[in-house]
């Protein structure tokens, strides 16, 4: 058991391959990202089974990692008592206007939710109570905490297990037998050692995909990160497992959320948590306009695209109406985005507002790929394993399922753990030596080439190609810019050009290691981006405005898309293949009601 | 202009094997620069504003900023790290004084509840 402490940053500057030294560390269970979900897959596999060798490697350092960095002010899923599991799926099937989603994965997660957060609770995170000790409900399904510290406690829960955290080192691709994977590579960032890690099974939660997107506040200046996802998760999990051939799914279905203008702070906190309501600059009530779609509890793209359809018919700006909020509720407010987006607080005291006297500003964001929040991600069994053997998934990174959030990543951490302990007993070959010295030696040539080209050379940087990237996007597959819409020949204009980029990696250079996981980094987003226009262009629908909106196809099309767009990379040629794969409905009842 | 270091109070962390605030951040952005030995921010441009850093400092020495083609100068927000409190102290661009103080931490009993199945 070990927090494996990173070094402060060294310079290196390799003049060739053979300066850069391998580090390469044996393991039962590899875990890429010790997020929320990788911390409760770590805690779980030692509890099973104390013997296991659980790995985890983590791009930054494990106390503040990750979507829960700054902390959260909720858990937006727990079960009430009085209602069950099969509840929980008809919520979040309802909030996903119906599906398709994967009720086979939807259920086994909302069945072990409560006990996740039970956990979380008995590790010392603060769940709010009322004076009768029951726990305090912001809305139907979310409660409310001092989250804060709710990275390093998880943190801590899984360094006691016994897991092993090396900080500091970035993944970049699988190490595979075959078809099977055995373990993942990655670049230490802090020592410019190339690692290798060896395992028996590998889970992958590196979180979502940030970053693919321009975001509406990045001019070119200080506020080139200024979005709600945490930008350091940039997709890398979905990457690494796509160029092996590992199926995703659903990547169209994007996390696009009505958020806090110029800052991208959370909405909910104030609109559900304090029922102030979405109007526009008429001081109309936004979500009456959408009654017969349930109004202020009308499905989740319904509600994150209505401001953006007010300002495109002229009636914008839109807030959340504070204002006749009372002081201790203010409080409370502030509290809760101290807790969960600190910074949000100290905007507000930039801009020198009082709430109560001036609405709060709300707007849509850029989109993101997020398993965890709406359904992109990798293709799983119930044991949460990807269709690549030895490769399972959890949280964001698994898709499929959505309105996870932190219970239901915590929860989907630990079914992986339990699926691939069951995986190992069954007993697993050799691997081939020949053939995983020889991907390691590609890989680390793959990962090193832009240091090695240095800082002189003439080519691109990492930051050039991510901004191309993320116009590109913007403008061509639907972004904020956009209103979230494209058709056909934008979508093939994307395409034509993450295929000029992807032929320019051959340009990227870095000056330092900082800059060659930027490099990495890109190169990931570009993979990535790939996959979410394939998975837009094959949707030739639209059944999430918002979310996917094809101006091309505007209606609703069951007949045909009543199911899943899947897409797979040939690990051979890199050629995407888009198809679909069938829903099933197991919960009954009306699809589109809770 | 994310993480602002007061260069008279930062002191590298002098004698630790890495900086608290190197330690901290997600996105791996803030460095000691050998030729000052004072703490910097690589880019403030790919700052999140997650105030992990601000937290961390032992010495009170960052401070965060909001962008200015976000918000206006000078306001400030100054988190103080207790064992199982937090206290922020926040001042907006009128000087407007607000504390908040709550619980961050539940007292666990020692040798770990973790896991009441082992
Ligand atoms: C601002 C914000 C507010 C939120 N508010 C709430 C809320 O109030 N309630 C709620 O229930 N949910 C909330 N969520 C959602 C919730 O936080 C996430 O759904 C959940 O925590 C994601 O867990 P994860 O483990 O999948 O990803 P993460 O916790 O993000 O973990 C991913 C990990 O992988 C690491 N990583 C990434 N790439 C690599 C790589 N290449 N190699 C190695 N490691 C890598 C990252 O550093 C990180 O540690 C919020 C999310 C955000 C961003
Ligand atoms: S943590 Fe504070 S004192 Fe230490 S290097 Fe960073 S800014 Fe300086
Ligand atoms: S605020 Fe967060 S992202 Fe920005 S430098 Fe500090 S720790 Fe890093």
């Amino acid at each position: 058991m070990a927090n494996r402490k990173a070094s402060r940053a060294v310079d290196i500057a390799p003049r060739s391959l053979a300066e850069v030294r391998t580090e390469t560390v044996e393991c039962d269970l590899l875990i890429i990202g010790g997020g929320n979900a990788g911390c409760f897959v770590a805690t779980e596999a030692k509890r099973l089974d104390p013997s296991l060798r659980v790995v985890i490697m983590e791009k930054a350092e494990i106390m503040r990692s990750g979507a829960c960095s700054a902390g959260m002010d909720a858990l937006n899923t727990y079960i009430p008592e009085g209602k069950t599991p099969e509840d929980l799926v008809r919520w979040s099937r309802a909030q996903v206007g119906g599906g398709p989603l994967r009720e086979d994965l939807a259920l086994s997660n909302a069945e072990e939710l409560n006990e996740a957060i039970d956990d979380l609770e008995r590790w010392g995170l603060p769940i709010l109570r009322d004076e009768n000790g029951k726990i305090r409900y912001r809305g139907k399904w979310d409660i409310s905490i001092h989250g804060e510290q709710l990275k390093p406690i998880m943190a801590e829960k899984a360094i006691e297990a016994g897991a092993e955290v090396y900080n500091r080192v970035v993944g970049t691709g699988l190490l595979m037998d075959g078809g099977r994977c055995v373990g993942a590579m990655g670049l230490g960032v802090r020592d410019g050692l190339f690692y290798v890690f060896r395992a028996r099974s590998v889970v992958v939660s590196t979180g979502g995909a940030g970053t693919l997107y321009k975001s509406y506040t990045a001019d070119s200046t200080d506020s080139g990160a200024q979005i709600w996802m945490c930008p350091y998760c940039v997709g890398s999990g979905y990457a690494m497992g796509f160029r092996q051939g590992a199926e995703l799914s659903s990547l169209e279905q994007r996390w696009v959320a009505t958020r806090t203008k110029d800052f991208c702070g959370p909405v909910d906190t104030i609109s559900v948590g304090y029922k102030a309501p979405i109007i526009n600059c008429k001081d109309e009530r936004v979500m009456s306009r959408y009654a017969h779609l349930g109004g202020d509890a009308a499905p989740r793209f319904i509600r994150a695209n209505a401001p953006m359809e007010e300002w495109l018919a002229g009636r914008g700006p839109c807030y959340c109406d504070t204002r006749n909020m009372a002081p201790e509720l203010v409080q409370a407010m502030m509290t809760d985005y101290l807790n969960e987006r600190p910074s949000f607080v100290l905007f507000l005291a930039s801009r020198g507002q009082d709430v109560t006297k001036e609405p709060i500003e709300i707007y849509g964001s850029d989109p993101y790929i997020m398993g965890g929040h709406t359904m992109g991600g990798f293709w799983v069994d119930m044991q949460r394993m990807t269709t690549v053997p030895g490769l399972f998934a959890a949280g964001e990174t698994a898709g499929g399922n959505p309105n996870k959030f932190v219970g239901g990543c915590a929860a989907e951490g630990k079914l992986a753990a339990r699926g691939a302990i069951a995986y190992m007993a069954a007993g697993l070959e050799t691997p081939d030596e020949a053939a995983v010295s020889a991907q390691v030696e590609s890989e680390k040539a793959r990962v090193y080439a832009p240091l090695l080209r240095g800082k002189d050379y003439d080519g691109v940087t990492p930051t050039e190609m991510k901004e191309r990237l993320q116009r590109l996007m913007d403008e061509y597959a639907g972004g904020s810019s956009q209103f979230y819409r494209t058709n056909e020949e934008r979508l093939d204009y994307a395409l034509r050009h993450i295929k000029m980029l992807q032929s320019q990696f051959a340009y990227l250079k870095a000056a330092d290691l900082h800059d060659l996981m930027q490099a990495n980094e890109t190169m990931d987003r570009v993979d990535v981006a790939e996959a979410v226009v394939h998975h837009l262009k094959a949707r030739r629908e639209t059944r999430w405005a918002g979310w996917q909106t094809r101006s091309d196809y505007p209606g609703r099309d069951d007949a045909n898309f009543d199911c899943f767009v899947e897409t797979r990379r040939d690990p051979a040629t890199g050629e995407v293949t888009a198809f679909t794969r069938p829903y099933e409905q197991l919960v009954p009842g009306d699809r589109f009601k809770a | 202009m994310p993480p602002r270091i007061l260069t008279e109070k930062c002191n590298g962390c002098e004698g630790l094997p890495e900086s608290r605030c190197e330690e901290a951040c997600p996105g791996n952005l803030m460095v000691v620069d050998a030729a000052t030995g004072k703490a910097r921010c690589r880019c403030t441009r790919d700052c999140w504003d997650c105030m992990s850093c601000t937290k961390a400092c032992p010495r009170a020495a960052i401070e965060t900023r909001i962008p200015y083609q976000l918000g206006y100068h000078k306001a400030s927000l100054r988190p103080i790290m207790g064992k199982e409190h937090i206290t922020w102290k926040c001042v907006d661009i009128h000087g407007v004084e607000t504390t908040y103080k709550y619980r961050n931490r539940l007292a666990v009993a020692p040798a770990t509840q973790t896991d009441k199945n082992a």
